[in-house]
Parts: structure tokens; sequence; C-alpha cells
């Protein structure tokens, strides 16, 4: 099941010169965890904007095309109504957090959804432990580190318990171990969930392994849209400036100097490692 | 050169964020400081140019006592690009922003021409000349603060995660950019959490845990070092793990960079055929 369609979508900032996406036709899938890359610039924020409504109602501008978001016209429903499906974190978590206390910030979505106060508790409980930050609770966001304060815009989200999270470069303040566990929480948010997963990130390395589906966009256009190892096995990839992992540049490295390891091209280091022991074996 | 001795930092709430740092910066050194959130990183480069001063302990930016001078003196040799580029972005468009510090400085207007349009260049900025900073991307407004910063050419850079937003040639470039400065005696420190650029840049690197150091030496042995790494919350690179797993058959442990770990990998298959 299509869970967001965008169909010939292009748009303009208000005072922009020229679209900051451009035809862009996608669809995601219900319960894939979808990654979006692709150089500074090239529209993928704006594009995640498009799935809540926050364009065009917040940000106004010119929009053409059509989104769908779980069934929803996304250019007429409310972003309140939006926002019961898709929860959006945002690259800046200062952007978001505005509370005196981060469980207040993390209960605030809940409490517009007007869920019970019993209810509320216990999933600010819920996503204040899944993303490590139970101890945290009585401070004020403002006075977090940036690591932090990412951690209390993500728990707000999931706190909701969306259809579809999308996060737009989660982890950029945190250290690579802290990054590593939050991106394993979403993997697991959307295994055991099912909750549809749509990540905008730079750092392959360490979330190709995850993605069912990687669209790459290049100046505002979608330029590759498919399964990751078929996408990071074309060349395309590196030369517009995707930071493909290190595991997968060494075989594309290795196979151009006549080193064959097989068809399946790895997207990790200890799937690496495996084809390369088979390949150095006696 | 940067000395810093036996230098404690506590916040006015009491919390202590350096416990008895020492370290020696040289000009023309490189130097990625690495280590978990709350380690004390930001605390420590914010000693470099006098923003923060030691609770104890003693910093000497080219033999003078950081206690002892302004920030305003120590602020025309270091600059600063910050972590998150909304902190420093004010201007209207990012010419002005770029030429505000030059301004400052009592530059000529010629200059301040000339420097604008070269550190717009340099950064693939042209073409927002007369944008503001605020319609831009995120990746794009850490490009700009950090023209703003190259525009005046410190003798010293410091740049807290330097690498967030930005792609695979942007940070070629900017990798491109340090190794120059390095030519020039230019001392570069990045704090960074981006393991995969550091493995690429190749600096001297140091790793931080609840105020201190505890590891300070050459990219390819801290970077393959998996104890200090751990403590460090830092993952290490991935051709390092490829080469850590493949340790029994014989190859280094010590390996970070894609080119030297094909060289190395080809060399044992032509012995083997």
């Amino acid at each position: 099941m299509t869970l967001i369609e965008t169909k010939k979508v292009t748009y303009t900032y208000p005072g922009g010169t020229k679209p900051s996406i451009n035809d862009v036709s996608i669809q995601i899938e219900k319960g894939q965890f979808t990654l979006i890359t692709g150089p500074s610039g090239c529209g993928k924020t704006t594009l995640c904007r498009c799935f809540n409504g926050l364009i065009p109602q917040f940000y106004q501008g010119e929009l053409k095309g059509r989104i769908t978001v779980a069934g929803l016209d996304a250019v007429e429903q409310p972003i309140y109504e939006l926002a019961k499906h898709v929860g959006l974190v945002f690259q800046n978590p200062e952007n978001q957090l505005f509370a005196l206390s981060v469980e207040k910030d993390v209960a605030f979505g809940l409490e517009n959804l007007g869920v019970s106060r019993e209810e509320m508790w216990k999933k600010v409980d819920w996503a204040l432990e899944l993303t490590g930050i139970t101890d945290l609770r009585e401070r004020p966001p403002h006075e977090l580190s940036g690591g932090q304060q990412q951690r209390v815009a993500i728990a707000s989200v999931l706190a909701m318990q969306p259809e579809v999270i999308v996060l737009d470069e989660p982890t950029s303040f945190l250290d690579p171990l802290s990054a590593k566990k939050i991106f394993e929480v979403i993997h697991d948010l959307n295994q055991r969930l099912g909750i549809t997963v749509v990540l905008v990130e730079h750092r392959l390395d360490l979330t190709a392994k995850y993605a069912d589906h990687i669209i790459i966009m290049d100046e505002g256009r979608v330029v590759q849209d498919g399964k990751p190892r078929e996408i990071l096995r074309s060349e395309e990839a590196r030369l517009i400036g995707i930071g493909i992992p290190k595991a997968t540049r060494l075989y594309q490295i290795l196979r151009k100097n006549g080193i064959d390891l097989g068809d399946k091209i790895p997207l990790s280091s200890d799937e690496m490692a495996k084809l390369l022991r088979e390949a150095l074996k006696d | 050169m940067i000395k810093i001795e036996e230098v404690y930092f506590s916040y006015p709430n009491n919390v202590e964020a350096l416990k008895g740092v020492s370290l020696t910066i040289r000009n023309g050194d490189f130097l990625a400081i690495m280590g978990q959130n709350g380690a004390g990183k930001t605390t420590l480069v914010k000693h470099f140019n006098g923003i923060l001063k030691p609770t104890r302990g003693k910093v000497l930016i080219d033999g003078v006592d950081t206690t002892k001078t302004s920030v305003a003196k120590l602020a025309r040799n270091v600059g600063f690009v910050f972590q998150n580029p909304d902190s420093q972005l004010f201007s209207e468009s990012v010419e002005e922003e770029i030429a505000f510090a030059l301004k400052n400085f009592g530059f000529e207007k010629e200059v301040i021409e000339k420097r604008v349009t070269w550190a717009l260049n340099l950064l693939g900025l042209d073409e927002y000349r007369k944008t503001s900073p605020f319609m831009l991307s995120g990746g794009e407004r850490k490009r700009v603060a950090l023209a703003s910063v190259l525009a005046w050419d410190p003798q010293m850079l410091v740049l807290d995660e330097p690498t967030i937003g930005q792609d695979y040639q942007q940070k070629e470039k900017l990798r491109q950019f340090i190794l120059q400065m390095k030519t020039q005696q230019k001392t570069v420190v990045i704090v960074t959490h981006d393991v995969e650029f550091v493995a690429e840049c190749n600096p001297r690197v140091m790793l931080m845990r609840e105020g201190k150091i505890i590891a300070d030496g050459a990219a390819r042995d801290i970077l393959t070092n998996p104890e200090a790494l751990t403590e460090a919350s830092i993952v290490p690179p991935q051709i390092a793990q490829v080469f850590f797993e493949l340790s029994d058959l014989g190859l280094p442990k010590n390996v970070i960079d894609v080119y030297e770990a094909e060289r190395i990998l080809l060399e044992r298959m032509r012995r083997k055929a």
C-alpha cells in the first residue's frame, strides 16, 4: 500500500528565483524504511516539508502537482489533521523545542491530540526510555547539548506513535555511538511496530543497511529511485556527491581492478569482511 | 602556538566540564577533537580564543595568558565556526554576512569586495550572494558561517562540526582547503563526530571523555584502537572495521584509508594467485 505519493510536484519558496523541487514523483510504501539523500541544497528538506502540509500551508510559495499522505490530500487537509499521521523531526532541534521541561515538550503533541492523562504519561515514559533521556525529563530543553536536544525532538514525535515518521538528519549533532543507537531505535520501530520511516541522511555508512528504498535527489529532481544495492552499484551515486559507505566503495574499487567479489554489493563492513574472507580463503 | 596547562573549567551551574586538560597545539597542526556528547570538546575549544577562561590552570596563546588579555584582542587570530550556523548568522544577505567581520576589522572597501568574492567562490555560494542566509538549506548556512570566518584569514581556525549537512563533494573541498591551510603554517582544529571524514583527512586525533583527554596521536593509531574508541563513544571507520574482522588472516589492523586498503588487498590477492 502506498502511504505517501507525490505526482509531478514542483515547488518554489516565496521570493525564490527557481523551484527547490522540480517535477518530483515518488511513492513511499507503508512499512518501508526509505532513505532520501543527495547533495547539500538538493531539495531533501523541502520535500519532507510537503509530507505534513508545512509546504504549502505554512511556507506558502508556489506549488504545482499532487501530494497524497495516508489517503489525505496534503495540500488541502489542515496541518493538524496530517499531524495525526505524519511525525516530522526537524534538522535543527531548536526549531521544535519550546517547553520548560523535556517531559512537557514530549507530552505536548499528545495533549493536543486529546489523549487521556494516564495514557499520555505512559507514552511519554516509553518515548523517553526508548531515546535514552529518562534522566533528563525535568531539564529545560534549551539548556541541553545539541545531541541531547535531538533526542528530545525524536522522543516528542515518537510519543505520538505516528504511522509515518519523517526524520531530517536527526542525528547530525550526536556522537557516532549515540547516532548508531538512534538509528537502531528507528530501525527497531520500523521492524517491530511497522512504523513507516522516511529518513533524510548524508551518512549512508550508518544507514544504508537499514533501508528498503533509496531516493537520490540532485538540484531539486529525483535522479535515482530504487533498492539500495541497485543504486549503490552505480558509479553515478558517487559522482553527484553521495558519500557512499566506504565498505561499498572498497568493493567498487576492487571490482575496477578486476577483482570480482560476487554480485551482492556490500552495504556494511560486516558484509564486506565476509566477501573478502571468502575471496582470501586458500 | 597554544599551550593548555592543567586546565579545569566549571560552568556557573557548577557542572565541571574540564577536569585537568593539558595539550600543546603548534602552528600548522591539524587536530581533530572527538568524543561523546558532553565530553567537554566545545568547552575546550572556547578556551582557544578566550571566550571561556579557565577556572584553574593556564591557557597561553603565543605566550600570552588569556586571563590577562581581552577576547577582542584574541579574536583577530582565531576564527570560530559554531556547531549551529543559526547561532552566528544575522545579516540580510550572504554577502553582508561575509563582509561583516571584515568591516569590523577595518579592511578597505576593495579588499572587502575581493575577500567576499573569494570566499563565496571557494564555498560554492556565488549564486546566493544577494540571498538571505535564512532562505538557504542547513548545509548551505553552515558554509556561509564558514565563509564569513575564512574571509578574514585567521591564523587559527576552529570548526565545530564542520561536516554536518555537507555532502561528499563539499567535504572533499573542505578537506583540500584544510590541507592548504596547513601548508601555510595555519592551525586548524575541528571538533567532529564524523569518523569517515577524519579517516580521510588523517590529522592528529584527540579523544575526550568526561572532561579529560583519553588519547592523543595519529589518526591511523587512534581510530584503530577499539578500547579508546568505545570509551569515547566513537564507531571505528568502516575500513578499520573490515580489517579488524580479517586480522586473523594476517592483515594489518591499523588501516583506515580506502586506497591503502585497496593496495594491501591487491597485493595479497596477487600473491595468492
